[in-house]
């Protein structure tokens, strides 16, 4: 009986298998998840592996954001595929939500509660002992500044209170993921601004946060990658910069300040690449339509090199996800 | 925000202890949370008046006995508390009082919008039911058996004050107010287990309450057969005074008390098993709820 041997440099298939289920354990994995409401789609063929780190969900209202995040919770079944959630199977409550917290887009509460024993007494139905529970509640309270607010009624908190309640309630029991839907609505500018810093401190430590929001500069500024959704269908997803990278049928603009544009235009215009080239208003400027951005820039250097034109500035006009969002989604209806 | 100060690290997996441990906590900080609702949401003014529903008329009947032979004979008052138990207590104010306390276990946070919380914890969905479960049984055991046991008491007592009292520390009384006290709380075993799964499976539940209510008032015209497929029939065979139900009542033998109890608490398990079935399949859908 001659046993066939691994070949050399290519691990053995059980060495695969282990480094792949490793990965997997490591990952939010949508595996052609479908849902339906009846005839009406929610989300159709979804497959996705999300890594750790800030995740942004975009879309307009009824892209399937919402949809997505109950399904990952568990609070919708797939009609078809499945999802895990760093190798746990959402149809398992138990484990799952010792890993996971969830803050979902309905603004209610268990009746009478006050903001401290609405986090603590879902901590002691987690199973925490009493002590813990009310240990990881100051804590959760004081990363969402509402220490001192904790002992007054939910119902008397502002809408900016109650989303920092139902976040610290989602983070109380320390999850690995988080998930967040619309976590910034109601929140006043510079509760924002500490709110997107505790995500990105949140990112820092290892966890995977995917967040849904419609405030396009706000996912732009803190997302890791963006999941751009419409219809039920994902339309792109990765990082911004590579979404964009890879939408050729838009060629990026870029605008280059320098002292001679007319000259730098009839340097550029020639090359290939280069679709449009038009002088700023200000006749100090030139904007550039390419459909191969680095191979523009590398023209770009070699320019700078020659020493003949000056050029103070170089910066992409839509290479952000604003441009991403008009150029996938287009007018079709706002992010939401 | 004070994120520079703490740190919250990716949960690392806990070993727990025995899951019977983790669940008996988790049931019982489920319990907390269901009972101060019960007794203290709003929704429990309903649940205060339909207690005192039968209560009220004996104090006002207290200063003065009524007219009537019945009244007047203290062995009647047996009778009295009989048809007075079986018609508004047992048949009305337990039933309407569970319909309203387990219904609402789950639906009732389905129309706050407020069920998900429970969903998004780690507990087994049959641990929540369980939960949840027993501080419906717990709320409604208090507030009938009091509302039982006050009544019992304000029947006899203003009238025939020397005979009530030698009738319930010496006599058969207390041993009556016991089997009366245990039928309330069999008939909240039993219907809450009903009311708790009706809530799960009916948008609006008033429906199927109403069509048990019907079911169950018309038990004594039914034939011995179907008469066992209640919650009425049962609970009568227990009572300690039969009550005469009328010239079209069909007769049936009661059930013995060794069969009607089992199998009230082994229906009362299965239909549990049914709720826990379902909540287990079920999804978060305010919207569509």
């Amino acid at each position: 009986m001659s046993e066939a041997k691994p070949k050399l440099g290519s691990p053995p298939d059980i060495i695969r298998n282990s480094q792949s289920e490793i990965r997997n354990s490591e990952m939010i994995i949508f595996n052609d998840v479908s849902k339906f409401y009846g005839e009406i789609l929610g989300v159709n063929r979804v497959n996705l592996q999300i890594d750790t780190g800030i995740t942004s969900l975009v879309g307009p209202n009824g892209a399937g954001k919402s949809t997505l995040m109950n399904l990952m919770t568990g609070l919708l079944r797939p009609s078809r595929g499945d999802i895990t959630i760093l190798g746990i199977p959402t149809d398992q409550p138990e484990q799952l939500f010792r890993k996971l917290g969830y803050c979902a887009q309905f603004d209610s509460f268990p009746r009478g509660l006050t903001g401290r024993e609405f986090i603590q007494s879902f901590l002691l139905v987690h199973g925490f002992s009493r002590k813990k529970a009310e240990e990881f509640t100051v804590t959760a309270l004081e990363r969402v500044s509402l220490l001192e607010a904790g002992n007054r009624k939910v119902a008397a908190y502002s809408k900016g209170m109650r989303q920092r309640i139902r976040l610290a309630q989602a983070i109380a029991h320390q999850p690995a993921v988080l998930i967040l839907d619309e976590p910034l609505n109601g929140l006043d500018p510079m509760v924002r601004a500490e709110t997107i810093a505790l995500f990105r401190k949140l990112a820092a430590d290892g966890l995977h946060l995917i967040i849904s929001s419609h405030i396009l500069h706000e996912v732009d500024m803190m997302s890791d990658r963006v999941i751009l959704l419409n219809n039920g269908y994902v339309v792109a997803e990765g990082n911004v910069h590579g979404v964009r990278d890879e939408m050729e049928e838009h060629p990026m603009q870029i605008l280059i300040r320098c002292d001679k544009p007319a000259k730098l235009a009839a340097r550029v215009f020639d090359k290939d690449h280069v679709v449009e080239a038009r002088l700023h208003d200000d006749r100090l400027g030139l904007f550039v339509k390419t459909r191969d951005a680095d191979r523009f820039y590398l023209l770009l250097n070699r320019v700078v090199a020659e020493g003949e034109i000056n050029i103070e500035s170089i910066a992409p006009v839509d290479d952000d996800l604003s441009a991403v969002y008009q150029y996938l989604i287009g007018s079709e209806g706002s992010s939401s | 925000m004070s994120s520079s100060t703490i740190d919250i690290k990716p949960a690392q997996i806990v070993k727990q202890s025995l899951p019977w441990s983790l669940w008996l906590r988790q049931i019982r900080a489920i319990f907390r949370l269901e009972i101060e609702k019960n007794f203290l949401g709003r929704r429990s003014i309903l649940l205060y008046l339909l207690a005192l529903l039968p209560v009220a008329p004996l104090v006002l009947l207290a200063p003065f006995t009524p007219p009537g032979r019945e009244w007047q004979d203290f062995n009647q008052y047996n009778m009295i508390f009989a048809i007075y138990y079986g018609g508004l207590i047992l048949r009305t104010v337990v039933f309407f009082g569970c319909a309203w306390i387990f219904m609402n276990l789950f639906r009732g946070d389905i129309i706050d919008r407020s069920l998900h919380f429970y969903f998004l914890s780690p507990v087994r969905r049959e641990v929540l039911v369980v939960g949840k479960y027993i501080s419906g049984l717990v709320t409604s055991i208090i507030l009938f058996t009091a509302t039982t046991v006050l009544s019992m008491l304000l029947l006899y007592l203003p009238h025939f004050y020397s005979e009530s009292s030698r009738y319930f520390l010496d006599g058969q009384g207390f041993w009556q107010m016991l089997t009366y006290a245990g039928i309330t709380i069999l008939a909240c075993v039993g219907y809450g287990a009903f009311f708790l799964v009706v809530g799960l499976f009916f948008r609006n539940p008033i429906i199927p309450a109403i069509l048990l209510y019907g079911w169950e008032w018309l038990n004594f015209l039914m034939p011995p057969l179907l008469k066992k497929i209640s919650v009425i029939h049962y609970l009568n065979s227990l009572a300690p005074v039969p009550v005469y139900e009328g010239p079209f009542a069909v007769p049936a033998l009661p059930t013995p008390a060794w069969i009607a109890v089992p199998s009230l608490i082994a229906v009362t398990v299965l239909v549990l098993i049914v709720a826990s079935y379902r909540i287990r399949h079920m999804e978060i859908r305010y919207g569509g709820d």
